[in-house]
C-alpha cells in the first residue's frame, strides 16, 4: 500500500511502489488534467507540485512522494495560481491544450519563487515544457501579465 | 430530436462508480443522470456546459435550450486550430447571439449531415478547409434560427417581424417595448416553418466576425477539465499497449509472455496483425507488461534501408526526367543559352507529427455495433475501416469526437491505422469491454506515416538584364496520396498533386519552366504533415528566388515584386510584411533579414525573419514578421495564434527536427532526439492580417512552410552561402 496526499486528501493505493505518480493520478485517482507526453521527463506535460516544487510526475515513483503534499492542475489554488490561469485565458494561450496543464504548473512554480521574472528567467524555468502547437509567444506574454497582476495586487494590499 | 439523443452526444463525462480505498476503479461515461453529475476530475459541473433542455433545433448545427444557451454543433475536429471558436462565431454572427451564450459541441460521425463540403460525402478535417467549407453553411444555420426566432416573437407580440430587432441574444420590439431572450422564445420558434432561404449579412454588417472573441475551449484547457482520448475512463475499461515491429514490414514470429503475466494488473496478451497487445487494468501495468514481453520478429520482409541509402537512390533517380507536373516554353534550351545559371539541390528528411498527445483510441463492441471515443479527424474513413474489420455497416460505428492533443494531420490517417489497431485488439479479444489503446511516445515517433523524405534539383537562369528566364525543378519523394481514398482525385498522370504543390503553381512570371516528379515506392508509411507539399517546395522555390536576386544584384523584395505583376494578393502580403519589418533599414552587425512568400490552402503568407549570427558559429532567429491574406478574417485572434504557432511548427524542422532511418529502423524515439523548439528558441512574432472581403481561406497550415526559406535567406545574406538542407546547419 502506498499513501499519497493529493490536493489535500489522503489516498491509500494498492499499487506497485514503482508506479509513476502520473499513472496513479490519472488511472487510479481519475485526475486526468495531468498529462502523459513522453514518460521520460523531457516534455513537462505531467508537471505537478510536490511540496510546492514542480515535479515531473511521469518519472516520480509513488513511493518517492509519500508523505508529501501533491497538488495537481485540478485543485491548484493560490493568488499566483489564479493570476496565472486568468492570464492564460486572457491571452487565449491554448491551442490543442494538451501541454498546458504542465505549462501552467511550471509557470505557477516560477512566479511563486520569482514574482517578477525577466525573459531569461522565464526561459530557464519553462525551457523543459514543450508545446507542439508552439504557443510559446503567448506563454511568455501570459507569465509577464500574471506577474503584473500580482504586483498590482501587492500594491493594493 | 429527443432529449435522450442529445444526452448521448454531449460532451459531459460523469463519474458513476467511485469505489473506496485501494485499487478503486473510476468509471466515467457519456451521458447518464444529471443528479449524479460530477466532472471526470471530481470538480463541480462546469456551468459553461450546456445543461438545459433543448427546445429549438432548426437544423443540424443549432440548438437553443430553455436556459438560453445556443449550442453550436461543430463538425470539425478541434485540434488546436480553433474550430470550436471560429465555426461558432459564424453561427453567432448571423443569429445575433451573445458570445457568452454560445456553447460548442462536437458533431457525431454522420456524413449525411456533417460532411466536409469540399470533399463530397466525406466527413473529415484537413487541408485547412474547416472555415472555408463551413463559412456559408454555418452562417445559414444561424440565419435560419434567427429568422424563426423573429417569426416567433412577431407571433407572440402580434407585431410585424420587420420591426423586430435582434442584438446580443435579445429580441426586441422597440415600438411596444417588448423583449425576450432566445430561450424564452425557443419553444414557439420551433413551431415556425423553416425558411427555404435566408439572407446572409454583407461583410460591412458583421458585428462579431472580425472582432477578437475569446476561445470557447480556453477555460477547460486551463483548469485541466478538457477531455482528450487519453482521459477517457469507462466502466470495465482495460488499457492496451502494443509491442510493434522494430522495422517496417516485420511480423511477429513468436513471443514469450511468461514475465508479462507476472506483472500485476496485466490481464491479456494477444497477437494482432500489428504486433502483440498487452492488455491491463491500467496504463502503467500495460507498459510494464510490454517491457517484459519477449517478441521474436520475422524480419524476412522487413525494410532495411537507411535515410542515406534512400537519399542516394533519389539522387540517381533525379538524373532522369520525371513525370511532368507543369511545363511552359523550353526550360532546357533557355537554361543552356542564358547568361547566368544557378544549380541547387535540396534534401529534406522524414518528419514525425509528434503531437503532444500520443496516438490513442478507445473502442467498445456493443449490441448495435462499435462505439469509438477519439480525437477523430477522418470520421467517414474511420467508420468504413472499422466496419470492414467487424463486418458491419459504417453507420453502425458510432464515434464520439473528443479534443485532440494536436494532430498536424496525423490523426487523419488515410488507412485509419491507429483506429484499426485499437479495434483489432477488441476483435482479437472478442470482448464487450471497452479497450483504450495507448501508444507510448516511442510508439508514436516510430510508427511512420511521416512527412516523406524528399530530394530536389532546381536549376534557374537569368538573362543579361538579370531577369529569370528558365526554371527547371525536379522533385523526388514518396507519394502521399497513392493508395488512399484521395488517389483518384489527387494523382493524375503519375503526378501526386501534393508532391508538387507550391512548385508546379509557381506564382513568379518565368517564361520557360518545367517541374517534374519521381515518386518512388518504399514500405516507409508516409502522410500529410501540416502544410503537406509546401513543407519542402516553398523552401526550394523561395531560396532559389533569393539566390537569383542576389546574382542579379537586386533587392529580394523588389526582385519578387517585379515577377508578381499579375499576382496582386501575393504582392500585397509581400509588401505588407516588408513594410512592417522595416525592410531596407539597417540592423546591427551580424544580424540580417530574410523574406519568403508562399501561397498554400488559398491563403497568402509572407514572412520576414531577423536572424543573428553568433561568434560560436551558432545563429538565432530573433524576430518574425508575418503578413497573411486569408480573405475575411473571421476570428482575428485565432488567426494570429495560428500564424504564431504555425510558423513555430515550421521553425522546428528548420532548426532541430529530423527523423532518420538506419537499416530500416527509426533512429529517434522520444522528444530528446526528435526535437522541437523550446521557449528560449522561439522568436518574437508580429502578425499582420490583410483586410479583405474575399471568402475566408485556411489558416491552420499556411504559416508553416514560409519560415524555413525566410530564415535560410537571412542566413544567406549573412554568410553568402546557399542553404540546401533542412534542418539548417552552418558550415564550420
Amino acid at each position: 500500500m502506498v499513501t499519497l496526499s493529493v490536493n489535500g486528501e489522503t489516498h491509500s493505493l494498492d499499487v506497485d511502489p514503482d508506479m509513476p505518480l502520473l499513472w496513479a493520478l490519472r488511472d487510479i485517482l481519475g485526475l486526468t488534467g495531468t498529462k502523459y507526453g513522453c514518460g521520460i521527463a523531457v516534455c513537462g506535460a505531467c508537471t505537478v507540485h510536490v511540496d510546492g516544487n514542480p515535479v515531473r510526475a511521469c518519472i516520480a515513483p509513488v513511493e518517492s512522494v509519500q508523505g508529501k503534499a501533491i497538488t495537481t492542475i485540478e485543485k491548484v489554488s493560490s493568488p499566483v495560481a489564479e493570476a496565472v490561469q486568468d492570464a492564460w485565458e486572457q491571452h487565449d494561450v491554448v491551442q490543442c491544450g494538451y501541454c498546458q496543464s504542465g505549462q501552467i504548473m511550471s509557470a505557477i512554480a516560477l512566479l511563486e519563487n520569482n514574482p517578477q521574472p525577466d525573459d531569461a528567467a522565464i526561459n530557464e524555468a519553462m525551457r523543459d515544457n514543450l508545446c507542439r502547437c508552439h504557443t510559446y509567444v503567448r506563454i511568455r506574454e501570459a507569465i509577464h501579465s500574471a506577474a503584473r497582476t500580482l504586483a498590482d495586487q501587492g500594491g493594493e494590499a | 430530436m429527443s432529449r435522450q439523443h442529445f444526452d448521448i452526444r454531449r460532451r459531459e463525462f460523469l463519474i458513476t462508480s467511485l469505489g473506496a480505498g485501494a485499487g478503486l476503479t473510476l468509471g466515467v461515461y457519456l451521458g447518464g443522470c444529471d443528479q449524479n453529475a460530477e466532472k471526470l476530475t471530481g470538480m463541480e459541473p462546469e456551468p459553461a456546459q450546456a445543461s438545459g433542455e433543448i427546445l429549438f433545433e432548426p437544423n443540424a448545427f443549432v440548438r437553443i435550450t430553455d436556459d438560453n444557451r445556443v449550442i453550436v454543433i461543430i463538425k470539425h475536429l478541434e485540434m488546436g486550430q480553433g474550430t470550436y471558436t471560429g465555426l461558432a462565431a459564424l453561427v453567432a454572427e448571423e443569429l445575433d447571439a451573445d458570445w457568452s451564450q454560445i456553447v460548442s459541441e462536437g458533431a457525431p460521425a454522420d456524413a449525411s449531415r456533417y460532411n466536409n463540403l469540399f470533399w463530397g460525402q466525406i466527413q473529415g478535417t484537413g487541408g485547412s478547409t474547416a472555415m472555408p467549407n463551413s463559412f456559408n453553411q454555418m452562417r445559414k444555420a444561424g440565419a435560419t434560427a434567427r429568422h424563426m426566432l423573429v417569426a416567433a416573437a412577431a407571433e407572440q407580440w402580434h407585431v410585424d417581424s420587420d420591426d423586430i430587432q435582434v442584438e446580443k441574444g435579445m429580441l426586441k420590439h422597440p415600438g411596444s417595448g417588448q423583449q425576450a431572450s432566445f430561450g424564452e422564445l425557443a419553444d414557439l420558434a420551433a413551431q415556425q416553418p423553416v425558411p427555404d432561404d435566408v439572407f446572409l449579412k454583407e461583410p460591412d454588417q458583421f458585428t462579431l466576425i472580425g472582432t477578437v472573441v475569446p476561445r470557447k475551449d480556453s477555460k477547460e484547457k486551463v483548469n485541466g477539465t478538457a477531455v482528450y482520448t487519453q482521459d477517457i475512463q469507462l466502466p470495465d475499461m482495460l488499457v492496451a499497449v502494443v509491442a510493434h515491429p522494430p522495422r517496417f514490414g516485420a511480423r511477429v514470429k513468436q513471443f514469450d509472455a511468461t514475465k508479462t503475466r507476472q506483472v500485476k494488473g496485466v490481464q491479456e496478451i494477444i497477437e494482432i496483425p500489428n504486433g502483440v497487445a498487452v492488455v491491463a487494468e491500467h496504463t502503467w501495468a500495460a507498459i510494464k507488461g510490454r517491457d517484459a514481453l519477449v517478441v521474436e520478429w520475422d524480419e524476412s520482409n522487413a525494410f532495411d534501408l537507411g535515410s542515406e541509402e534512400i537519399l542516394a537512390d533519389y539522387k540517381q533517380r533525379a538524373r532522369r526526367p520525371g513525370n511532368v507536373a507543369h511545363q511552359n516554353g523550353n526550360s532546357e534550351k533557355a537554361l543552356n543559352e542564358a547568361a547566368e545559371r544557378i544549380d541547387l539541390e535540396f534534401e529534406f528528411p522524414y518528419l514525425a507529427h509528434a503531437p503532444m498527445e500520443p496516438l490513442n483510441c478507445v473502442v467498445q463492441r456493443t449490441d448495435a455495433g462499435v462505439t469509438i471515443w477519439n480525437g477523430v479527424q477522418s470520421q467517414t474513413a474511420d467508420q468504413q475501416a472499422v466496419a470492414k474489420l467487424f463486418g458491419l455497416q459504417p453507420e453502425q460505428v458510432t464515434i464520439h469526437m473528443l479534443y485532440a492533443g494536436g494532430s498536424f494531420g496525423r490523426r487523419g490517417n488515410p488507412h485509419s491505422d491507429y483506429v484499426v489497431e485499437a479495434a483489432s485488439i477488441v476483435k482479437a479479444l472478442d470482448t464487450r469491454r471497452p479497450i483504450k489503446m495507448v501508444w507510448t511516445r516511442e510508439d508514436d515517433t516510430r510508427a511512420g506515416y511521416f512527412r516523406p523524405l524528399y530530394y530536389h534539383t532546381l536549376s534557374a537562369a537569368l538573362d543579361n538584364d538579370g531577369k529569370p528566364v528558365a526554371w527547371q525543378h525536379r522533385i523526388v519523394g514518396q507519394s502521399i496520396m497513392t493508395g488512399t481514398g484521395f488517389e483518384s482525385s489527387m494523382v493524375k498522370d503519375g503526378v501526386d498533386a501534393t508532391s508538387v504543390e507550391g512548385a508546379a503553381n509557381l506564382p513568379y512570371a518565368i517564361p520557360n519552366i518545367r517541374v517534374d516528379l519521381h515518386s518512388p515506392d518504399w514500405p516507409v508509411p508516409v502522410q500529410w504533415w501540416r502544410s503537406v507539399g509546401s513543407t519542402h517546395t516553398a523552401f526550394a522555390v523561395e531560396t532559389m528566388i533569393d539566390q537569383l536576386a542576389r546574382r542579379a544584384g537586386a533587392d529580394p523584395v523588389e526582385f519578387r515584386r517585379r515577377l508578381l505583376e499579375d499576382q496582386p494578393r501575393h504582392r500585397a502580403v509581400l509588401e505588407l510584411a516588408a513594410q512592417k519589418a522595416g525592410w531596407g533599414t539597417s540592423l546591427p552587425k551580424g544580424r540580417a533579414r530574410g523574406i519568403a512568400l508562399h501561397k498554400s490552402f488559398n491563403s497568402y503568407v509572407a514572412e520576414v525573419a531577423e536572424v543573428s549570427l553568433h561568434s560560436d558559429n551558432r545563429f538565432s532567429v530573433d524576430k518574425v514578421i508575418i503578413a497573411i491574406d486569408c480573405g475575411i478574417a473571421v476570428t482575428p485572434d485565432v488567426i494570429r495564434a495560428q500564424m504564431e504557432g504555425g510558423m513555430g511548427f515550421g521553425l522546428s524542422p528548420t532548426l532541430v527536427s529530423e527523423i532518420t532511418l538506419d537499416n530500416g529502423a527509426v533512429v529517434q524515439g522520444n522528444y530528446h532526439d526528435f526535437q522541437m523548439l523550446t521557449i528560449d528558441q522561439m522568436p518574437e512574432v508580429e502578425v499582420h492580417i490583410v483586410e479583405s472581403t474575399q471568402p475566408p481561406t485556411g489558416v491552420g497550415e499556411p504559416a508553416t512552410p514560409v519560415i524555413a526559406p525566410a530564415v535560410a535567406n537571412a542566413l544567406s545574406a549573412l554568410t553568402g552561402q546557399a542553404f540546401q538542407r533542412l534542418p539548417l546547419t552552418l558550415s564550420a
